[in-house]
């Protein structure tokens, strides 16, 4: 089948650009770890209560000097609704949620995940700015979905 | 002809009218969310929101790529023939709807067009969605059945170009439809009770195994126009036979293993296969490359058998009076903008800026609400006459409408998607968290809700015309239909371009393939199973 000159030097530009964003890509999540949250571990949803650490959310610092905050995310809420983290910390969120599908998204910053009843999902984030900061859910959750929201204070 | 203008007449007013219902609700949701009014004690967003969503994404775009579909299939193959199994299949569609849509009205379906579960929606709801499937299943098995008679009684010949683009669009979307069906299979008994839990990753894996190939489904809707219909609005010719046929297999193939691009933010999936399925999502550009330089090669050659040269006067060549041709024009316009958002949404990490954010929405509005819904409306400023024989009513009015919708969308989605890079997110009642949130996304989204309210006015003016070309009857002669031929001279498609059924397994293969890995995860992890709950 004929195919036009152009058209070939117009298909080698679009894959080769498409070859581009995935070498950029590739590159930027195997030597520097960026990858989207993709938290492994499962969880009893009805018993999301009763399991540490999620029977105490909140903050917990490791011996490296990096923390940890452990979120529950529930209808229409998160526990805990007010945490203070330090600037400058690397802080790895962990979240689940004892009910239906929630999200977990703090905007401006690298937090973007959904937590979901069976699963606990992980992502980390360094706040440089001090300030608060909104915690949101942004997946549909039910009828006070809109009022889903916490706090995080940045010291 | 009459038996078949009729089915096809059905299949396009109920799209029509799923449309205007659904632009009223989109408008109301625009304007609540923008805070621009005080809602009513009884205005219910999120109900409304999931109206929206059902009516637009799923009934509008099916009931019209159906009518559509039949449309070109009957025409390209003309003979004598029953349509009955067409009008069962638009009935059982639409009892299909109406049952969904009663309990979304009741309130007992309040979950969105995307049902995620845990969220536990009446078991009526899903049987209904069920049916609708089933009618559009019943849809292909004509398509199927007509090009089965064609290849019977036509050795050698090969297949008319546009039953074999509607032909691949409902193969691929029979492929797709398996999953979102596979889903139903455990959310019914658990809907009625029957079963304790659910299994919440397998069933979003499987909404978005069918929930991403929708979109190409919308999106070889309208390539079926653009390469079928359009050219003839300009005097112009297929750029290519093979290269169409080419384009529509690699759409059968590419289109069904991308739907993880959906999920890169969730759990229970690992990294490994996200980037995975950021490689096929990827290769689906490949065949929209293809098609932009056809049609663009197409409007040149058509301007230069006019003795015209050089880009502008290829454009003013062009006509930018027809109501008809302008629909699809300014959808591909807005199609460049969605093509390159949905690069940023397919692409691994960089979704995590992006994600269930209001830059989402801006996406999937300006290309199902782009060329999509653009192609479909000025597609059926030509359709409607050559089926009712009945002449376009007011083409000056049709014509400031396609306008006012594409100036709307564009205002709409723009003010969308710099929201988004915000951090607005989609899908909430209001953005104030009790005085908490940045200023600056309710400004935007006043200016979303503008665009949504010329839109809404370009719709109105949409049912006018639709309304309009019935109740004032003038007679047209005109219901001759020619599509698009290519370029004399030009040699047919090699065999590989033009056998279907058989590429048809083989995208049933590719899809099993790449979602073999993440799925037999799914099912080896020691998953727990979620008791669901009524949340609204």
């Amino acid at each position: 089948m004929h195919i036009h000159k152009y058209e070939r030097w117009w298909m080698t530009f679009g894959i080769a650009m498409l070859i581009v964003f995935l070498v950029t890509l590739a590159v930027a999540a195997f030597s520097e770890n960026i990858d989207p949250p993709s938290g492994m571990q499962a969880i009893d949803p009805t018993k999301v209560a009763q399991t540490p650490p999620f029977d105490h959310p909140g903050l917990r610092r490791l011996a490296d000097g990096t923390y940890e905050a452990y979120y529950v995310a529930e209808v229409f809420a998160f526990e805990p609704p007010t945490l203070t983290v330090p600037a400058g910390k690397k802080i790895t969120f962990y979240v689940t949620s004892p009910d239906v599908v929630h999200g977990f998204f703090i905007p401006k910053t690298d937090i973007n995940m959904m937590a979901v009843p069976g699963w606990v999902n992980a992502q980390s984030h360094t706040f440089t700015q001090p300030g608060t900061y909104l915690l949101i859910c942004h997946e549909y959750c039910g009828i006070g979905h809109q009022n889903m929201f916490a706090k995080i204070v940045v010291r | 002809m009459l038996r078949e203008n009729r089915v096809v007449i059905a299949h396009i007013y109920t799209a029509t009218a799923a449309l205007v219902v659904g632009a009223l609700f989109g408008a109301a949701q625009g304007m609540s969310r923008a805070s621009a009014f005080t809602a009513p004690s009884w205005f219910d967003y999120y109900r409304i929101l999931t109206m929206h969503g059902v009516l637009m994404a799923l009934v509008f775009t099916t009931f019209f790529i159906c009518g559509l579909s039949l449309f070109v299939t009957y025409r390209a193959i003309p003979r004598e023939r029953r349509v009955t199994l067409a009008w069962i299949g638009f009935w059982v569609m639409l009892a299909g709807v109406l049952m969904a849509a009663i309990e979304i009205l009741a309130g007992n379906a309040t979950v969105l067009y995307t049902f995620y579960a845990p969220l536990k929606a009446s078991p009526w709801f899903y049987i209904g969605a069920t049916i609708f499937i089933i009618g559009t299943w019943i849809i292909a098995a004509d398509i199927f059945a007509n090009v089965l008679w064609f290849r019977k009684n036509n050795p050698g010949v090969p297949l008319p170009l546009p039953a074999f683009t509607a032909a691949a669009t409902f193969l691929m979307w029979w492929i797709a439809t398996l999953g979102v069906v596979g889903e139903m299979y455990f959310l019914i008994p658990w809907a009625f009770g029957w079963t304790h839990g659910i299994n919440v990753m397998l069933t979003r894996l499987l909404f978005w195994y069918f929930g991403h190939p929708l979109v190409y489904f919308w999106i070889m809707g309208a390539y079926i126009c653009w390469y079928n219909i359009v050219p003839k609005f300009y005097q112009g010719n297929l750029f290519s036979d093979g290269l169409t046929r080419l384009t529509f297999i690699m759409l059968l193939l590419l289109s069904t293993p991308v739907g993880i691009h959906h999920e890169f933010m969730e759990p229970g999936i690992s990294s490994g296969w996200k980037m995975l399925f950021t490689v096929t999502t990827y290769g689906v550009a490949i065949p929209s490359f293809i098609t932009a330089f056809a049609i663009f090669a197409s409007f040149e050659l058509a301007a230069r058998r006019q003795g015209r040269r050089g880009f502008w006067q290829t454009v003013t060549a062009l006509p930018w009076d027809n109501p008809a041709f302008c629909g699809p024009a300014y959808g591909m316009l807005l199609f460049i903008l969605g093509g390159f958002g949905g690069l940023v949404n397919a692409s691994y990490a960089m979704d995590t800026v992006v994600h269930n954010t209001i830059w989402i929405v801006g996406h999937f509005h300006v290309t199902v609400g782009g060329p999509v819904a653009l192609t479909f409306i000025g597609i059926a400023y030509w359709m409607i006459p050559k089926l009712t024989g009945r002449a376009l009513f007011s083409p000056p009015f049709a014509l400031l409408q396609t306008r006012l919708w594409f100036l709307g969308m564009l205002v709409m989605s723009f003010s969308m998607h710099f929201a988004g890079l915000l951090g607005a997110p989609r899908r909430t009642a209001e953005l104030s968290y009790l005085g908490s949130a940045p200023n600056e996304w309710l400004g935007y989204m006043l200016v979303a809700a503008a665009g949504g309210l010329i839109l809404l006015t370009s719709i109105v003016m949409f049912a006018i015309v639709a309304i309009g070309t019935v109740v004032s009857n003038k007679k047209t002669e005109d219901m001759h239909v020619e599509f698009a031929q290519p370029l004399e001279g030009a040699e047919p498609a090699p065999p590989i371009f033009q056998s279907l059924f058989r590429w048809g397994v083989v995208a049933l293969a590719a899809a099993a393939i790449v979602y073999a890995g993440p799925l037999l995860d799914m099912l080896h992890h020691p998953a727990f199973l979620a008791p669901g709950m009524r949340t609204w």
